[in-house]
């Protein structure tokens, strides 16, 4: 990728997302959302992020590069540690070490 | 005097906003070595923590990058993570209002997930706030999360150039967005909604430029907000 093009995602990227925080401050002032976009906002990250990783989760070397059982591990291990814990660190930490301890013993 | 109360409570958000720390550091740090081993310079890195600050959207970004996603959908699919910050703003509004322009201007710069929810929930303790006393509270917990955020990327950056690629970093991205997701998995409907994003992106991952996951993510919104309706419904009779 260029680097014309890498800035054009920053700086795209910075004024959007600036935009949708300065939203409501300066544009659309003291109006609040319909009930169904505000519930429909609450789950945009639950909603992208999983589906961001879940190919990369099944097939980290491609559609067609079969399974990695590290990869499952670390992450059914990283999904249970942070729904029991509820904390991040907890959850990326268990997940690491799953990860690169089956990484380490199948090889 | 205004002035001496503003002070305190810049003092106490920037107390409140410290613990974030331990989560901050790390995920900039993260994004810092990432963003070399894909192969950005460091000014690029920065770039993106100074003027987009949202590491979930940069992390995101940066494996769709990485991915050789077209521009587009890169762009759509960072910008709709960051979408949720549109309710934060909405629910800020009340307290910033008679703010001057610039005080917006800079509130809504720093408006991350730690000063919204730290902020709203002392506003809504402390009613009888001034809107400089809540706007002192609230860059009080930004100072903190902010400028850790800017060293912590520019850490990691420096790291990552020393950092031998082989550290398998593919997992990584994965492994921070899981972690982060789980412990946000509270009600039937957030479940519902991150199952029906991995189910769909799954199923849709033959759609060509990473549009499976634009599709996937739509439609476990309206799911995500469909069960939440159907559970409040249950619970009333």
């Amino acid at each position: 990728m260029s680097s014309f093009n890498i800035w054009m995602i920053i700086a795209v990227l910075g004024v959007g997302t600036f935009l949708i925080r300065y939203s409501f401050f300066g544009l659309i002032g003291d109006r609040q959302f319909p009930p169904w976009a505000l519930r429909m906002l609450r789950y945009t990250p639950v909603a992208v992020l999983p589906g961001l990783v879940a190919p990369k989760v099944i097939w980290p070397n491609g559609v067609d590069g079969g399974y990695d059982p590290a990869t499952l591990a670390g992450a059914a291990v990283a999904i249970a540690a942070g729904v029991y814990s509820k904390n991040m660190i907890v959850a990326v930490a268990a997940g690491g070490l799953v990860f690169y301890a089956t990484g380490w013993v199948l090889n | 005097m205004a002035s001496s109360t503003s002070n305190s409570s810049w003092r106490k958000g920037f107390r409140d906003g410290l613990p974030f720390v331990v989560m901050i550091v790390p995920f900039g740090m993260v994004f810092g070595v990432i963003g070399t081993e894909a192969g950005l310079n460091i000014a690029e890195i920065m770039g993106f923590s100074v003027l987009v600050i949202a590491g979930s959207a940069q992390l995101a970004a940066l494996q769709l990058m990485a991915d050789n996603t077209p521009t587009l959908i890169i762009l759509i699919t960072s910008l709709a993570i960051n979408l949720r910050m549109a309710m934060y703003s909405a629910s800020l509004t009340p307290h910033f209002g008679p703010a001057t322009f610039w005080q917006r201007v800079l509130a809504a710069y720093v408006l991350v997930d730690q000063s919204y929810a730290l902020a709203m929930d002392r506003f809504d303790r402390n009613p009888e706030m001034s809107t400089s006393d809540k706007l002192s509270y609230y860059f009080g917990v930004a100072a903190p999360v902010v400028t850790l955020w800017y060293a912590s990327t520019l850490s990691g950056a420096i790291l990552g150039e020393a950092i031998p690629a082989d550290l398998q970093l593919d997992f990584i991205v994965p492994l921070m967005f899981l972690s982060m997701v789980a412990p946000a998995l509270k009600t039937l409907a957030h479940v519902a909604a991150a199952l029906t994003s991995v189910c769909l992106s799954l199923v849709f991952a033959f759609l060509p430029y990473g549009s499976g996951l634009l599709v996937a993510a739509l439609v476990a919104l309206v799911v995500g907000s469909q069960v939440e309706l159907w559970t409040q419904k249950r619970a009333q009779t």
